[in-house]
């Protein structure tokens, strides 16, 4: 190997090794189960990762841009429970609006207290994800959600619809995957995001205004959130109230698989989609050869260490941390 | 009375002043709005409140020194129910069978131990690794609740031992046996926080990290002994609780973690670390408590509880911004 030394091996594993983790995995997968790389079942995990997959876009955003939300799982549940209830009330063409509406103005509360009055966002959306599951409930009365008549509405076609082959959640997720990256890599607020959250202060001097590219990663944020919300609702037709539970650690392992630092300044859009097929497909190939669910609890916790100590390993130049 | 002191007055008695405030509104409220003819302030109510705030106000001790100590714990929910599944399956374990009621300090020191060991995990990642704690423990939350699945599938684990139930249930001098056990867990971590070395290292190196190591601190071990502490005091919790209650299932102490640390920072405990103080901490486990009782009380549906205790927790990191906010620009003149 002519040139290629140890430290350039080093280097690459730690710069991509989430992708060359992904791809080992996906090989011996494979080879324990045939199954695993056929068509049908890469379609299947893609689906199923679609709404795990489109609140990451948005907390993509809120993560680069230095901040936390924890408040995604008990928002898509609000959104989910308030599209099934006004779609019985006033019909799905004006509920989806509506519930839209609804959840941007949750984030849009968000986004003030974090970004206007710049309180500590863990503990804003800590708070939100407790206020908004109490609104959820009072909302609904505690009871699940259900549509009367699941058999003349259209509204399912968010969930369960296809267009030319492909189901139509894995389309709305690779359609907001390329807008949102799009806008994260190639507009001015895109850059203004990373630069709030590389150095906050940095970009104030420069004339970045914080305040309002933070708000804007909330709105984003609650946007992506009620959309998964629509694709949950129109998949199952009736929802629990609890249905969003968990889901902000979730999306927040895929988004830091995807190699996002916490502190902001870091990620991608294409990234978090990695992190998110990381996740999808460990949970798939665990169950193909014959695990039960939660041992992909105790994997994604090993890969998620790993991934993040490869990561600050290969800044610092060591493997050991240099705490004393 | 200088500006200043008014402040930290302000900031040191909020949590205490906003106790006394919910007691004076449940017992108004209550009045008017409560369907049982039971005062909100009856005493034997009151020995209750402290009995069912001992789970979350034990660990919430543990979780104040790693706050302080500039850390958090994602983690204590996953371990409180290892442990608790621990002290239950192993009283009914073969070769502890010829020890009768010998069994119990057994499983109890097995229980707890596996708490210490799941905490000392926790600490030598984000001491070794250097991986931020936030991570780490968000990781070993999802890794340590699978955990809790592989040992006994979705079942729930039961087992139901009378002289640990008669002992969990006892009241000594009036106080129940899980009252007694955050007592002495806030009175022995005070003094760690307060009067040893340890704490007051754990504050320095939260307060500025750069600082404490240029002043010969080593911040690892610290870490490290903090992670145990909330580990044991996490499978302590469990002890006591599940001592009584006697079954265990695998969802249980989901959430903790977010109840825990909201009374924390209703405490006045600073998420950047350097400043917290238990006594505070004590006050927050006890206002949370406190507001789902009186709000159970005057008949609201529980799930207006976390509603409000979502607004406030903002509410209280909004005055606490001002309060500081006030305490710095005196500082400039």
């Amino acid at each position: 190997m002519a040139g290629l030394t140890k430290s350039d091996i080093g280097g690459f594993l730690a710069r991509q090794g989430i992708l060359v983790a992904f791809a080992l995995f996906i090989i011996g997968f494979t080879l324990a189960n045939a199954r695993f790389l056929a068509p049908d079942n890469v379609m299947g995990v893609v689906r199923s990762s679609a709404i795990l997959g489109v609140i990451a876009l948005g907390v993509t955003f809120v993560v680069i841009s230095g901040n936390l939300d924890l408040s995604v799982g008990s928002m898509m549940s609000f959104s989910t429970i308030v599209v099934l209830d006004l779609h019985d009330k006033i019909g799905p063409a004006l509920a989806i609006p509506a519930m839209f509406a609804m959840t941007l103005c949750l984030g849009a509360f968000i986004g003030f207290l974090v970004g206007y009055l710049r309180l500590n966002s863990l503990i804003v959306t800590l708070g939100m994800l407790s206020a908004i599951h109490g609104l959820t409930l009072t909302y609904s009365g505690g009871k699940n959600m259900d549509i009367a008549d699941k058999e003349g509405t259209w509204f399912g076609v968010f969930g369960q619809g296809e267009l030319l082959g492909i189901p139509v959640p894995i389309l709305l997720f690779v359609l907001l995957a390329s807008l949102f990256g799009l806008v994260l890599s190639k507009t001015p607020y895109g850059r203004k995001v990373y630069a709030v959250g590389g150095n906050g202060t940095a970009a104030t001097f420069s004339g970045i205004r914080r305040a309002r590219i933070v708000f804007a990663c909330y709105i984003i944020s609650s946007f992506c959130v009620a959309t998964a919300g629509l694709i949950q609702a129109s998949r199952s037709l009736g929802s629990q109230n609890t249905v969003g539970q968990g889901l902000e650690l979730e999306v927040l392992a895929a988004v830091i698989l995807g190699g996002a630092s916490l502190l902001g300044g870091s990620g991608t859009i294409f990234k978090t989609v990695i992190g998110v097929l990381i996740l999808g497909f460990i949970q798939n190939g665990l169950l193909l050869v014959g695990l039960q669910f939660y041992v992909q609890f105790v994997v994604t916790w090993v890969i998620i260490i790993l991934a993040v100590w490869l990561d600050v390993a290969a800044k610092r130049g060591k493997l050991w941390s240099t705490i004393a | 009375m200088q500006a200043g002191t008014l402040s930290s007055f302000l900031k040191r008695g909020a949590i205490w002043g906003f106790i006394v405030l919910e007691l004076i509104f449940f017992t108004v409220a209550g009045e008017f709005l409560s369907l049982s003819d039971k005062a909100f302030m009856d005493v034997d109510n009151m020995l209750l409140l402290f009995k069912q705030s001992a789970p979350i106000g034990i660990i919430a001790m543990g979780m104040t020194i790693i706050m302080v100590n500039g850390n958090i714990d994602l983690s204590v929910g996953a371990t409180y129910a290892i442990s608790a599944i621990v002290l239950l399956d192993s009283m009914t374990w073969p070769v502890f069978a010829g020890l009768g009621d010998w069994v119990i300090p057994i499983s109890w020191g097995l229980a707890l131990l596996t708490g210490i060991l799941l905490g000392a995990l926790n600490g030598l990642i984000v001491w070794k690794t250097g991986v931020d704690a936030f991570i780490v423990t968000l990781g070993s939350m999802l890794g340590y609740r699978g955990l809790v699945f592989m040992y006994n599938g979705e079942q729930p684990t039961s087992h139901l031992n009378w002289t640990l139930v008669d002992f969990a249930e006892a009241q000594f001098l009036g106080l129940h046996t899980a009252t007694w056990f955050l007592l002495i867990v806030t009175a022995l971590i005070w003094l760690l926080m307060n009067r040893t070395v340890h704490g007051r290292n754990a504050y320095a190196i939260g307060d500025n990290r750069t600082a404490a190591i240029n002043a010969g601190i080593r911040v690892g071990p610290h870490m490290m002994i903090n992670f145990v502490i909330i580990g044991f005091l996490a499978a302590l919790s469990a002890v006591v609780f599940y001592s009584e209650s006697g079954s265990v299932n695998p969802n249980d102490g989901e959430l903790y973690e977010l109840w825990v640390i909201t009374a924390v920072v209703l405490g006045g405990t600073k998420l950047t670390g350097g400043a917290g103080s238990i006594v505070s901490t004590f006050g927050g486990v006890l206002a949370i408590q406190l507001l789902r009782k009186g709000l159970a009380h005057i008949g609201a549906d529980t799930e207006t509880v976390n509603l409000v205790i979502g607004l406030i927790l903002i509410a209280v990191l909004f005055l606490d911004r001002q309060l500081n906010i006030k305490g710095k620009e005196e500082l400039k003149v």
